[in-house]
This record gives structure tokens, C-alpha cells and sequence, in this order.
């Protein structure tokens, strides 16, 4: 009989409880594209990518439908962009149009990696490109942006990371009509993975194959059901139920990816579980921590529950398939997570305790927004700060914050979608400014040094 | 192939021969069935084969569907895979 047991709860995962397949993301190399003549290699992008990606589309859209888990997004990810070498915010802005009507074309949600890797230095073609990519957001709709600034191998660069203020800022002003939302397309990471398949952040690095197909799963509403009825039980009991959840999600995931791999003659890569929260009722993860025992999500407390879930949902994805990698572990994007967004509301979550949480989630400061007025200088010291947590506890972290043209702290900022929407969180109003002109590279840190 | 058919409703008369009906038109072969009464719901769940080459699984999903819209009844089919590969190490 337990095989009932197993069938009945599994229906209910799927139909209850949001479990869902989040993306199958196609990386695609573009190394054989660029070239010296920038109109020439972004038509040669164009072509490779709606070329492969063709079928991505309905092919996940068949399998979803085989399975009866949906594939909810369907992406793209590509080399990063700054390898192409160009020189001017026009030749970048080719090749941003290029992946723009790329995904258009073969009608992906999002496409991702006008991406450049500066964690040690900029040659002149990333000064260039870091100066395009406010415009490169604002001219198009599909396409995410990524810079990794710093890795725990490297350290970090403290030169691009001072630009990334002004780059952010210039985002809000160029997208104020749509509440900054250029900025909610953009992320500056420290130890960026190559494999992620998870947007705005996703690139296909350059130690990849020629094509793969990555997966990543969700399901906060599993796990949170899951934890029902387990009151006053102890952390280690939760921890492992969390485990077992996790591998139960991840196995119908893989199943999936693979199925989708193989129906489109395309390599699996990798699996992400990563526990992502949208706007939907009981897609949260803040309410997991509040169903292990928290009034809100940010009371004290709240990083050692993360910190637990996070590692649990780990253990359980590894276990339960051959290849995961991406960020898998937990997300705490604020404006995506009604619980979160619940919580900050009522000033229970504040910037500084999100900070504290990234140290254990499994990115960073995501979809934040603060105060338009906000300075250049702050902002790239939120980036210095998060780089520090990522490269000195050899983990990936990320800042995707919005300062929300003309609007100040309690203000209420709505993207739609899957975007949500969020209150403007107060900053710290103390300068950071003449750290950050400093400039240079934070060195490496001690234990980098494995070699 | 096989697969799990849940099927879940109000319980009346002839839902089993109306599920079992469609079956039969489409040769799927019911291999095991497991049914109970659960608080005036009626409550079925039937691992079948499925015999693709008389007619596939979106097929049989789609009939059952239509007749589960029209009886007011919950049913979901899917592949057997996917509760072996969650459930089993």
C-alpha cells in the first residue's frame, strides 16, 4: 500500500503545492561567433541561437505536459558577452539587440549573458562594455546582464566595483518610466558559477561544452507542507525532513531535464534546486522559516533557519542526482516572496538583516529596492560588502538592487509578474564614498591559497 | 508504458464504468485497482498499461480528461516513471 501513499502525495505536490520545474535553461557557446566586424559576429550570434534554440520551446512544452509537471519558464544562456572584444556602447549594443530578438524569435522567456568576468581586472574591451550596459538594459526586454566582480581565488576588484553604482544608477534613470526595472535585469556577483540556470544571473561559461541543457527546480510550497504538522519537533527532525523533500523534488526534475535533453539531442549539464519564491500564495520561502517556528521571516533567528534549510535542501539534491551544481540551496529575493514582502512591510526585515542571511542563503541581495536618491558610492560599498561575505566564505553571492527612480523609503514599487513588487527599504545614510574611490583590489584571501 | 491513473469525486453512480469504459476504447489494461470511500468522496487509484501503439498517453489523458470535466470528477494520469523516480532510491 505505501506505494499509494507515495502516488497520492505526489499529486498533491504537484497540484497543491507549486511543485514545478522552474527552467530549462539552454546554454549556448558563442565563442565561434565573434570576430572583428561587430555587425557580422552579432548576425552570426543571432543565427546560432534561434539555429539551436528552435525547438527548446515546444519541446519543453511536450514534455511538461508528459509528465504533468510544468516547465514554467524556458530560457537561454549564452557565453559572455564582453569575449566578443568590441569598443563602443554601439558595437555592444549589436550584439544586446542580437540575444534581444534571439529570444524574441523563438519566444524564450529570458535570455542571459551580456555578462563580463572582471574578478581580477578590465581590459579595455569590459571598460567599454561596462559603460554599455545601462543602455544595453534599457533598449531591450528579454536580455539580463551579469558582471562577476570578485572570487574567493582572485579577490576582489575594487576598481569595477566602484564603477557598478554609477552603472546601477544610470539603469534606474534610463528605465524610470518602468519603476527602474533595468536594474531587476542586472546583477553584480562575486564567485559566479558557470552553469547557473537561474535568471537574471545566468551566463554559459567558457568552460562549458558547445550546447548543454541545465535545469532548475523549485518547490518552496512542497517543503513548506511538508513541514505541517512537525510542531515541536527538533531542528535535526526538520532538517531532515527538508532532506528527504528535497530529494524527492530533485529526482522528478531530473527526470524531466533529462527527458527534455534527450528529446532535443542536447547534453545534460547540470541540475539546480534551488527553493525560488514568486509572487503566488505558498511559493514563499520566508514562510518556511515562519512554519519552523518564527512570528516573521527576519526576526532573530531567521539566518540559523536559513542556514539550515539551505544546507538540507542541498544534501538532498546532491543525493538525489548525478550532477548538481548552479547556486542550488535557497533564494530570499525580496519583492518575489509575499511573505517577505509582508515582513518588510511591517519592518520586521530590514537591509541589514537580509545581509546577514545571504552569508547562508544561496546568492545574495535580491530584487531590493531602495531609495532613488540613493548615492552612486553606496551602492557600490552594498556590492563590497556582499563580494566580501561570497569571497571570503568561498560561496556565491549577488546584489540585484533597484533604486527606484524618484521614490524614497516606504514607498511601494510594482514590477508585475513574476517580478512582484516591493516596499523601498531604507539604507544606511553614512558615506561609504572615500573607501570606495580608493579603488584597487581587495588581495586574495589566506585560504585561497590551496594550491 | 505504464501509468497511474488518481481519480477523485463526489461519489455516484458509474464512475468506475465510465473510467473503465474509456479504457477500453483506448485498450488501455487496468493491472491494478485500489478504491475506497473517503468521507462521501470517492477515492480510485489504477496502475494501467498503456498500449502506444493503438493509442498513446496525451490521447488517453485527453479522453479522460473530457469526461472527468463533464462528471465533476478529479482525475490526473501520469507515467509511472515519475512516482518510481521520486519515491525510490
Amino acid at each position: 500500500m505505501t506505494i499509494y501513499k507515495d502516488v497520492l502525495e505526489t499529486i498533491h505536490m504537484i497540484e497543491k503545492e507549486n511543485l514545478d520545474i522552474r527552467t530549462t535553461t539552454m546554454g549556448i557557446s558563442l565563442l565561434d561567433c565573434f570576430g572583428r566586424d561587430h555587425k557580422a559576429a552579432s548576425e552570426r550570434v543571432y543565427d546560432k541561437i534561434t539555429r539551436l534554440a528552435e525547438k527548446l520551446v515546444e519541446t519543453a512544452d511536450e514534455v511538461g505536459e508528459d509528465y504533468g509537471i510544468k516547465i514554467v519558464n524556458k530560457r537561454i544562456s549564452v557565453t559572455p558577452i564582453a569575449l566578443a572584444g568590441a569598443n563602443s556602447t554601439e558595437e555592444w549594443l549589436l550584439y544586446a539587440k542580437a540575444l534581444d530578438n534571439a529570444a524574441k524569435a523563438v519566444g524564450v522567456d529570458i535570455i542571459g549573458g551580456f555578462s563580463a568576468l572582471v574578478q581580477k581586472g578590465c581590459t579595455a574591451s569590459d571598460e567599454s562594455f561596462i559603460e554599455a550596459v545601462p543602455y544595453a538594459l534599457a533598449e531591450t526586454d528579454a536580455m539580463c546582464s551579469s558582471i562577476n566582480l570578485g572570487s574567493t581565488k582572485s579577490g576582489i576588484n575594487m576598481d569595477a566595483v566602484k564603477r557598478m553604482g554609477p552603472l546601477i544608477k544610470k539603469t534606474a534613470y534610463l528605465t524610470r518610466e518602468s519603476n527602474s526595472f533595468g536594474c531587476a535585469k542586472f546583477v553584480a556577483f562575486a564567485n559566479a558559477v558557470e552553469d547557473n540556470p537561474f535568471m537574471a544571473g545566468a551566463f554559459h561559461g567558457v568552460g562549458e561544452a558547445e550546447n548543454v541543457i541545465n535545469v532548475g527546480v523549485s518547490g518552496p510550497g512542497v517543503v513548506r507542507e511538508a513541514l505541517r504538522g512537525m510542531d515541536g519537533a527538533s531542528a535535526d527532525e526538520i532538517a531532515e525532513k527538508i532532506k528527504q523533500t528535497a530529494f524527492k523534488i530533485t529526482r522528478a526534475g531530473q527526470l524531466v531535464g533529462r527527458e527534455v535533453s534527450s528529446r532535443l539531442g542536447i547534453p545534460f549539464g547540470i541540475l539546480d534546486l534551488s527553493l525560488a519564491p514568486t509572487p503566488a500564495i505558498g511559493d514563499s520561502v520566508a514562510e518556511i522559516l515562519e512554519a519552523m517556528g518564527l512570528e516573521r521571516c527576519g526576526a532573530h533567528g531567521s539566518t540559523a533557519a536559513l542556514a539550515m534549510l539551505t544546507d538540507a535542501v542541498k544534501k538532498g539534491g546532491i543525493m538525489a542526482s548525478g550532477h548538481v551544481g548552479g547556486l542550488s540551496g535557497a533564494f530570499i529575493p525580496v519583492s518575489e516572496d509575499n511573505r517577505m514582502i509582508a515582513a518588510a512591510e511591517e519592518g520586521c526585515l530590514t537591509f541589514d538583516k537580509l545581509e546577514a542571511m545571504t552569508s547562508v542563503c544561496s546568492v545574495g541581495l535580491d530584487m531590493i529596492a531602495i531609495p532613488g536618491d540613493t548615492p552612486e558610492d553606496t551602492i557600490s560599498a552594498m556590492i563590497a560588502d556582499e563580494a566580501a561575505i561570497g569571497v571570503i566564505n568561498n560561496k556565491t553571492t549577488a546584489v540585484r538592487v533597484i533604486p527606484a527612480y524618484g521614490m524614497k523609503a516606504g514607498d511601494k514599487v510594482d514590477w508585475g509578474g513574476l517580478f512582484g513588487s516591493a516596499p523601498v527599504m531604507e539604507v544606511n545614510r553614512f558615506s561609504s564614498s572615500q573607501f570606495i574611490q580608493r579603488g584597487g583590489r581587495i588581495p586574495a584571501p589566506v585560504h585561497s591559497f590551496k594550491n | 508504458m505504464k501509468a497511474i491513473i488518481t481519480v477523485v469525486g463526489k461519489d455516484q453512480v458509474g464512475i468506475m464504468y465510465k473510467v473503465s469504459g474509456i479504457l477500453n476504447d483506448k485498450h488501455v489494461n487496468i493491472e491494478d485497482v485500489t478504491q475506497t470511500i473517503l468521507q462521501e468522496y470517492f477515492t480510485m487509484i489504477m496502475v494501467v498499461k498503456i498500449d502506444e501503439a493503438k493509442a498513446g498517453f496525451h490521447e488517453v489523458d485527453v479522453a479522460l480528461h473530457e469526461m472527468a470535466e463533464k462528471e465533476g470528477l478529479s482525475i490526473h494520469v501520469q507515467k509511472e516513471e515519475i512516482f518510481d523516480t521520486m519515491h525510490k532510491i
